[in-house]
This record gives C-alpha cells, structure tokens and sequence, in this order.
C-alpha cells in the first residue's frame, strides 16, 4: 500500500450558472498528487485545466458549485471545512502562483507590503522578523538587492522580477503544494527558462508538491514528472512524462503532439486537427472527441469512454494507440 | 548599390522589398529637469525581402521587431534610412504614389480578440479596404468578400456574422483575410499565431504557407517561437536591442548558430522531445533597459562568453560562414 497522496481528488466537478442555463466547466476529474511530486496538467483553451485549480483553491466565484466524491488535502477533507478553516490553508499550505504578474499584484502597495502581508496573517510574525524575513525570501528567489527592492512598486520592475515577487509571496509559508497556472505565458523565453528553472529547484529543496498548469507541451515535457491531459473539462489522458510524450495512448494526445512544429521537421504542412474544442451546450454524444477523431467510429459517437487503464496510466479511449504513430500523423 | 554594402544578407531572387540602415529614434522625456533621453529602437536594420518567400524576426520584447514591423508598413517613417518597394523609394512619394504603395503591403496583428472592429460584420470589414482604395461597388465588393472568406477557410454565409461569433482562429483567419483584400505583395504578420492554441495554430500557419503559394506573398513573420519560425521561415534575423545580431537562411543559422544570442534563445526553447534539448543553459540577467543601453557590444552582460573587448568594442555585423553575425568571436562559436 504506498502512502497517502497529498492531494487526492476523487469524480469532481465544477458548473456554473450562467443566465444560459448551467455550465460544466469540469466533469468528474480524478486528481492525485503525492508529496514533492511534479505534475503537469495541459490542455487547450477551454479543457477546464484552470477551473480545475482554482477549485483547488477554494478560489471559484459565487456561481461556481464544486461536487466531488472526496477532495483531500494532507488526510483533511477540504469539501467539509468551514470557509475560515478552508482559508487558513489556502496561501498557506496551498499557494498559487497566476498567470499574469502585472496584474495579479496589487498596484497600489509596494512588493514589501505585499510579502509581508502573508507572513503577518499565516505566520504571526512582525516587526524586524518579518522584514528579514521578506528579504530572505527575496533573495532565494533570485532578485537582486532585495532590501531595496522592498520599497519596489509592481511597475517599477519588469515582468521577470514581478513572477519572481509572486512565487515569493506563493512560497513565503513553506507551502506543501504549489499551484502554478500559466506561470511563463506572459514572459519571454529567456525568462521563461530562469523561472521554470527556480521553480523546479525551490520545489527539489522544499520537497513541495507542484501542480504546473500550461497550454505548451514543452514546458510540461522538461518539468513535470507526471502528465494529466485535459478535454472539455475531462482527463484524456493520465500518465508518466517519458511515456506519454514517447508513445502516446490517446488520439487527442497523439494529435497534440504532432500539431507541433517540432514534430514536423522536414514536413512542409503541419498535421492539424479539425474542428475545435466543444463549449458551452455543444458537447457531443458519445466520446467528446468524436467529432475531431480521425479514428472514431459508431462506438465512440455513442457511448463515453471511461478511463481505461494503459501501460502506465490511463486513457479515456475505446481504442488506445499503440506503439508506432507517434511522428508518423498522417497530413490532413 | 547594394553590392557594396556588406551588412546585406544578398538575396538569390526578385527582390519586392529592401531595408538599408533602418533607424527609428524616439525622444524621451524624463521629467521636467533632466534632458530628454533617445531611444534607439531600431538602430541600422538591413535586410531584402524576396517575392514568395518568408524572412522571421526573432526577439524578445524590446529587441525592436514590432517597431520594425511599423516603419516596413509605413505607419511610422524611419527616422533615417531607406525603404524601397521595388527598387523604388518610399521617402519623397507624393500623397497619390505613396497611397498607391502603401496597397503592396499589408499587416495581419497578434491579438485577433483586438485588431476587429466588433461593431462590424465580416463582410463589412473586408470591404472597407475595397472602398477606400477602389472605384468598385457595392456589389462587387460583397463578391470580393465572399470569394476571399472562401479561399480562407471561411463559410460564405457566415458574411454577416460578427466576430464575436468566430472562434480564435476564425478570427485571425478573417484577419488574414483582410490583409489580402488588396493583393498586397507583402503581408508584415506581427506574432499572428501566438495567441492560439496548439491545434489551431497549425491550422493557421498550414494556411499562411497555402496562400503564400498561390499568389507568390512575401511574408516579414515577427515571433519569438523558434520552433514556429523554423518551421515557416526561409531567412532567420535575430534581434537585440534594436539591432540584428544574426541573420542567414534558416537552415545554416538553426544547424549551426554563430550568435550566443542566437544559441541562448534556442537553448531556453522548451522541447517536447529529450534528444533536441540543450545543455541546461540558464540564461543570466534580462534585456537592458533601452533607454541606458551598455557599452560596447549590448548583449556583453548577459554573454556566457564575454572578455574586455566586448565591453568596449560595438561588434559589426559581418558574414561569417554563409550568414551575417554581430560577434567578436563568431568563428570561435562551434
């Protein structure tokens, strides 16, 4: 029996209420997440990979309902905390770090105040204690001169430094996971690089679980460990990084990966697929990628997969890949 | 002339379009006590553009390429330097010739969610560049409408829909659209697929080459993505600061790159697949602030390779093994 995962989220799903009726942004995800454990999660706009997190979070808006058979952190049930017990550990055991630094910090305070305010509501502390401690923070995160950085506006740093000012806030607390939602998007690919890069060694030292979240299959494939691909608000496909990105299971994957120019050297059209993600009251019968499946046949267009069980992982398809298409995407 | 500039990457057909030490410089000011500072945002940018083919500019923001993308569409004049359609200059036109010029080239944009007017049907918008530049009517110009949503991609009967009814890549396909109205014979495409999602991205790029073909377009693609730019470039130029540092046909500067720009920007490129990632190269530091460029070479404080001389010296862009390269040690770079 190995142990207990850190995270461990059984069948959950998130609607909202729209005037449009009610919406399904996530339907019935299987998530784990062992201690110090690095996984990605992709997927395209629309997959529900970030709802998903925020649920998590315990960050969702009024209209947004969150059902789920089990959702545990650490052997506590999250789903029956009270709100101020639930905010005791979100920014505490459970950080985030968002997608936009310049619009995720306030404005209208210093980076100091900002830092300084979690460790005064998680950690007690105060005075000089707090400052050093903002600074040490600083400092591990890699900005230069932080004692003068303190009394930094948001807008008087660039990008890079203001991603770096967010995952000190996220890391201020020792968290034990770490929720990062398109944490580079935003930067250029230099940046990109320091801030995967400080993110994977602070999650080696901490020993911290990481949740990565991203739309770019690269990212994923040089970061995480293990992969959840989301669609239309399901997992596709659940499996080890070398595994999946080496042999696919399912079609959504396997077309993914060939959409990439990477994949496509040599090749003067890209393997595209048709069509685009379902949204809201057009979700198929059947399979939800039925209608973009170059393999789908009356099977898939009638009854939905469950998530079956393929060398490593899952796959939530009839009829896995196998082996051999990897690169070799017919050209549509 | 251009024989004897050697900073020109020479082209090998008809050339539609040429940059001979580009420059725009744009004042700054800094409060009411203190000179007003210039920024150098395009300093000296060469470069031919032939008919048919695909130059990429790479960069990271501030390096200069969207400037560049305003000064080849005539938005903004250069503030020295010559830009020539054809062999014919663009400075000292009179209003007629330069309206007349200002059709062969056109521009499709980033964000697909900004540059459509929302208030406007699909057919309305790829009319309006036909009635401002053309004598047609009404009629022929919902034809010419249609016809080109046709060959984008787009369903005729969805002319009058609006685009918030289209999906992201619907969208910058009309976008595409538009831009093609004119038959311009240059279509400047500023990060035209960075905001779009894995799938869809391949779906526009297979349409840009598609079209590129059929009517012989000349392509300036500005993007930060290498592995996009490998994919659809014929000619790479890689920018800092305002300036290319490295410039040649896409496959000597990928095979081989002479820049250590060029190999950091290839290095932190995120690969799927393990045998193409580099080294673990962290790149150090972050552009400088163009306002206060450093001496000598602008890349000296982030090169891992870096001695005096950069610091002093500015490196001239020279041809070095079949592609230009603003490098010291360029040859040493193996």
């Amino acid at each position: 029996m190995p142990a207990m995962p850190l995270l461990d989220i059984k069948n959950l799903s998130v609607e909202f209420t729209t005037r449009a009726g009610t919406f399904r942004a996530v339907d019935g995800i299987d998530l784990t997440v062992d201690e110090g454990e690095v996984v990605g999660i992709v997927g395209e706009s629309g997959s529900g990979k970030s709802v998903t997190s925020l649920a998590v979070m315990g960050l969702l808006g009024s209209n947004g309902t969150v059902v789920a058979d089990r959702m545990h952190f650490g052997g506590k049930d999250l789903l029956a905390m009270s709100p101020s017990q639930r905010r005791k550990i979100t920014g505490k055991d459970v950080a985030m770090v968002f997608q936009e630094p310049m619009t995720s910090l306030n404005p209208c305070f210093t980076v100091g105040f900002q830092i300084m305010e979690t460790l005064k509501v998680h950690e007690g502390l105060s005075g000089k204690a707090l400052r050093n401690r903002a600074i040490e923070l600083l400092e591990q995160v890699g900005i230069p001169a932080p004692e003068s950085r303190l009394s930094a506006f948001p807008h008087q740093l660039s990008g890079g430094m203001n991603q770096r000012v967010m995952i000190a806030i996220a890391i201020a607390c020792n968290p034990r996971l770490l929720v990062a939602d398109e944490p580079t998007t935003a930067l250029d690919v230099t940046i990109q690089k320091q801030i995967l890069d400080l993110l994977v060694r602070l999650q080696k030292e901490r020993g911290m679980a990481l949740i990565l979240i991203t739309h770019d299959m690269g990212v994923v494939a040089e970061t995480a460990q293990r992969v959840v691909v989301m669609y239309a608000g399901q997992v596709a496909e659940t499996r080890p990084v070398d595994a999946l990105f080496k042999a696919p299971r399912h079609p959504y994957t396997g077309a993914l990966l060939d959409a990439l120019p990477e994949r496509a050297l040599g090749k003067r059209r890209l393997p595209t697929i048709p069509g685009v993600v379902p949204g809201i009251g057009d979700r198929p019968q059947g399979c939800l990628f039925n209608p973009r499946c170059r393999f789908a046949n009356d099977r898939c267009r009638i009854e939905r997969p469950a998530l079956f069980d393929v060398d490593a992982g899952k796959a939530r398809c009839f009829y896995p890949l196998a082996d051999a298409p990897v690169g070799a995407g017919e050209v549509l | 002339m251009t024989d004897i500039l050697t900073d020109v990457m020479p082209a090998t057909g008809p050339v539609v379009l040429e940059a001979i030490h580009l420059r725009k410089h744009y004042a700054v000011k800094r409060g009411a006590f203190k000179p007003a500072a210039t920024v150098k945002a395009l300093d000296g940018v060469s470069f031919q553009l032939e008919a048919g083919k695909t130059l990429a500019v790479v960069g990271e923001s501030g390096c200069g390429k969207s400037t560049l993308a305003r000064s080849v569409t005539m938005i903004e004049p250069p503030s020295s330097g010559q830009l020539l359609y054809d062999g014919r200059d663009v400075v000292g036109r009179t209003a007629s010739e330069m309206k007349e010029l200002r059709r062969t080239v056109q521009m499709v944009f980033q964000n697909p969610y900004g540059s459509l007017n929302p208030r406007k049907t699909v057919g309305s918008i790829l009319s309006e560049p036909l009635v401002i530049n053309t004598p047609m009517g009404k009629q022929e110009r919902r034809e010419r409408a249609v016809a080109m949503m046709a060959k984008v991609g787009l369903r005729p009967d969805q002319v009058d829909r609006y685009p918030h009814m289209f999906s992201g890549g619907q969208r910058q396909r009309i976008a595409i659209a538009r831009a093609l109205m004119l038959n311009p014979r240059v279509v400047v495409a500023d990060e035209p697929v960075s905001a779009l999602d894995v799938s869809i991205q391949a779906q526009v790029l297979n349409l840009m080459m598609d079209l590129q073909e059929e009517l012989n377009l000349a392509y300036l693609f500005i993007s930060h993505d290498l592995s996009v730019v490998r994919h659809i470039a014929d000619a790479v130029m890689v920018m800092y600061l305002g300036r290319p540092v490295e410039h040649g046909p896409k496959d000597v500067v990928y095979s081989r790159p002479r820049h250590p720009y060029t190999r950091i920007l290839m290095a932190a490129t995120p690969r799927v697949n393990p045998a193409l990632r580099a080294e673990r190269v962290i790149p150090k530091g972050e552009l400088p602030s163009p306002l206060n460029p450093p001496p000598g070479c602008p890349f000296h404080k982030r090169c891992p390779h870096a001695t005096e001389r950069c610091a002093t010296e500015v490196p001239a862009l020279r041809p070095v093994d079949e592609r230009l390269v603003a490098c010291h040690f360029a040859e040493e770079m193996a």
